[in-house]
């Protein structure tokens, strides 16, 4: 069992891999050698058109692979949305029971919350982390350590949190700090009340901060440091040279940062569904769209996920406005 | 700038305590899980992970012979140790060794009260003093009969156990392993059992490895072209490529899962090796061609001159140079794919054979065993061992990787 398993995994690497390195070398052969051979009459000619093809040979995969895999699931799923089972009630049918859902409402405003909350919490204990550590003999140590949540999984990171929620005062940490300030019991911190989602927060901080933290502090060492001594000749304290001086130089690196965790956040499920799947005041979208979706409800799965794909839009057309200007 | 006048002395030392704080902050969370796996189910439910080291104390009621009493200055006395002969015969097996005494007292009704060196009279007159070691001295003015019953708080020593990987490995505690062995089963068998969770771990390594190699060598050929050949519509296609970046998944659950049907993939290993491979170009398109974009123009250009293809200028020059970035990306790669919970519930069945630990954990684990924590934090330490170990081991080059896309 377990050898056949391992097996067909190594087959499907070679062939994966063999495959697609002999379709590039065979590709880039037939195209020198039997549609445009570079010899005979119109050898200049055909060299020509040859390497105006050859881009193409060698973007296909990757083009065929993204246009099946993302391109079309984005039209196709906006279709899904305005036709599957809207017989009665117009193209906008799926959308308006969505919204008049309560669950829906309760999703989207938690979606709001997480936008709004981790991003800037990760950011911002990042660049803490990141000013903290840049000095420090260890600083290398307590970067990776801080890092480290980056490499576990949320559903993982989930386990390690609930325990921490844990209920018992002889279990929980939370419990236990509670108990050393003279708390004789202990308390069942997730219990499906709206602001629970926080503690679910936390997960996601604890496991973004180290992005922030490594991008931002490669970002302070790029700060000039004529401006940082101007500054404290001039006779500014840390305090202001860090808020005053270095943080408005990474102001654009901050943004990425932020806007990067953003989109991440709004993909989030496997935290809601690992630690508060029973509880209705804890949903985000893509956990109700996960649940349609289950329910084979493809017209309210698809709504669900096109309001995602608005709430990312913006950040979607900042990033190639930023790339187009990069290249250029 | 630590060379600038008056700069350090102040707030190093706050800088250090801050740094440390945090550092604990974000490990204890880790740190506790990882002990909690390593210990024995009821040291769990008794004591924090916290007092793992140090042990719980137990209360028992230890009943001494007095036949081994000499008579001595005009006193009967007996001395002993209460872990030996007998008295510690009668104590369960892992008291035994290495264990101390944490408090004792006289009376079965008011427990263990005094603290071992001390010495305290009993009813009977009789003076007793125990050591924290289990040394006991009684001392009566009459010879002492029966047995002498004091009441004992006992401290284990802390035993750390691997029995709850082996449980969650194969969905047998010990006993059961054992009566399985005598029944003729193979470890094969009880390692590919319904609910054992190494089934699941071989799962997510089938996974995740074709998933990280194949979009490596398609976006490598695509950023090669994207980033060193002229043709018109590149511009346009690199945007597409930062667009598709931030996609949100979702979108492409029910029409993928309709693909898949109509080119009957349906829901199998194949599909969710293309699915990652789908979801995971664009990231690894975009690092690879910003890398190879940097690479020496010359080098490139002198290949050209000298009658080299692109085919040879991208296999033999541009891709053992980009190893780094190749390298990042695999890392990337690897960590999404063993970590996804959301792909593997669109594109994988349900069943043993093919589900992965992550899904695993919560539909299987958190359900029927929500309560078991030596069940779920070993379970957890299976699942984040192996990316914990590339996270330490490649860091490196993760940290490249992540600046070259967002640092300038």
């Amino acid at each position: 069992m377990l050898d056949s398993v391992i097996v067909s995994g190594i087959v499907t690497i070679i062939i994966g891999v063999g495959g697609m390195f002999a379709y590039f070398w065979a590709s880039n052969w037939v195209l020198d050698h039997v549609f445009l051979p570079a010899k005979g009459e119109h050898a200049g000619r055909n060299i020509n058109r040859a390497n105006q093809i050859r881009p193409w040979l060698f973007l296909f995969p990757a083009m065929f692979a993204l246009g099946l895999y993302l391109v079309v699931p984005v039209f196709y799923s906006g279709w899904l949305s305005v036709t599957s089972g809207v017989a009665a009630g117009g193209w906008y049918r799926n959308y308006s029971e969505i919204f008049a859902n309560d669950t829906f409402r309760i999703a989207l405003l938690n979606n709001m919350l997480w936008v709004l909350v981790v991003p800037a919490a990760s950011t911002f204990f990042g660049l803490i982390a990141a000013q903290l550590t840049d000095r420090l003999s260890w600083g290398n140590i307590a970067k990776s350590l801080i890092f480290m949540p980056m490499a576990i999984s949320f559903v993982g990171a989930s386990l390690i949190w609930s325990f921490v929620y844990h209920p018992d005062i002889e279990i929980g940490v939370v419990n236990a700090i509670r108990g050393l300030f003279g708390a004789e019991s202990g308390v069942t911190l997730i219990d499906g009340d709206i602001v629970d989602s926080f503690l679910l927060m936390v997960v996601l901080i604890w496991i973004q901060t180290g992005f922030a933290m490594v991008i931002l502090s490669a970002a302070l060492r790029g700060v000039p440091e004529e401006t940082i001594e101007a500054a404290i000749i001039d006779g500014a304290n840390s305090f202001d040279v860090f808020f005053k001086i270095k943080v408005p130089q990474i102001m654009g690196t901050i943004v990425v940062v932020w806007t990067t965790i953003t989109i991440l956040v709004l993909k989030v499920y496997d935290i809601v569904a690992a630690m508060g799947n029973q509880y209705r005041n804890l949903e985000i979208l893509p956990t109700q769209m996960m649940r349609y979706f289950d329910s084979g409800n493809y017209g309210f799965a698809t709504a669900i996920s096109v309001v995602i794909m608005i709430l990312v839009l913006p950040v979607m057309v900042w990033n190639i406005r930023q790339a187009r200007s990069e290249t250029r | 700038m630590d060379n600038i006048a008056g700069k350090r002395t102040g707030l190093s030392l706050v800088t250090h305590l801050a740094t440390l704080v945090l550092v604990i902050v974000w490990i204890v969370p880790t740190l506790g899980l990882l002990i909690t796996s390593l210990r024995d189910q009821d040291a769990i439910s008794q004591t924090g992970w916290w007092r793992a080291l140090q042990g719980a104390p137990q209360p028992y009621v230890l009943s001494i012979p007095v036949d081994d009493q000499v008579q001595r200055d005009g006193l009967w006395v007996l001395e002993t140790n209460v872990f030996a002969g007998p008295t510690g015969e009668a104590l369960p097996d892992d008291i035994l060794d290495r264990s101390r005494v944490d408090a004792f007292g006289t009376s079965r009704l008011r427990g263990p009260t005094t603290e071992p060196g001390e010495t305290v009279e009993t009813r009977d007159g009789v003076t007793v003093t125990v050591e924290a070691n289990g040394d006991l001295r009684a001392a009566a003015p009459e010879r002492m009969t029966g047995q002498l019953v004091l009441p004992m708080a006992l401290v284990a020593p802390p035993q750390l156990t691997l029995d709850n990987y082996a449980e969650v490995l194969t969905d047998m505690n010990t006993a059961e392993r054992q009566q399985a062995r005598s029944m003729g089963q193979q470890l094969d068998d009880m390692l590919f059992s319904d609910e054992a969770l190494f089934g699941p771990f071989v799962n997510t390594m089938t996974v995740a490895i074709p998933a990280t190699v194949i979009p490596i060598v398609i976006a490598a050929f695509a950023a090669y072209a994207l980033a060193w050949m002229d043709f018109p519509g590149r511009g346009l296609l690199i945007a597409v490529v930062v667009g598709l970046l931030v996609v949100p998944l979702q979108l492409a659950f029910v029409p993928l899962t309709i693909i898949h049907g109509w080119l009957g993939i349906g829901k199998s290993f194949l599909g969710i090796w293309l699915a990652h491979t789908g979801f995971g170009l664009p990231l690894a398109v975009y690092l690879l061609r910003n890398y190879m974009v940097g690479l020496p123009r010359d080098i490139i250009e002198n290949a050209k001159v000298d009658g080299a293809t692109d085919f040879q200028i991208f296999t033999k020059i541009v891709l053992p140079l980009s190893f780094p970035a190749l390298a990042s990306f695999a890392i990337f790669q690897f960590l999404w794919t063993w970590n996804d919970l959301l792909v593997a519930s669109v594109f994988l069945p349900a069943d043993t054979d093919s589900t992965v630990m992550t899904r695993f954990v919560v539909t299987n684990l958190l359900g029927s065993r929500g309560g078991e924590w030596h069940i779920l934090a070993a379970a957890a330490f299976v699942m984040i061992a192996v990316p914990l170990l590339v996270f330490f081991a490649m860091q490196k080059y993760l940290v490249r990787g992540m600046l070259a896309g967002s640092v300038k």
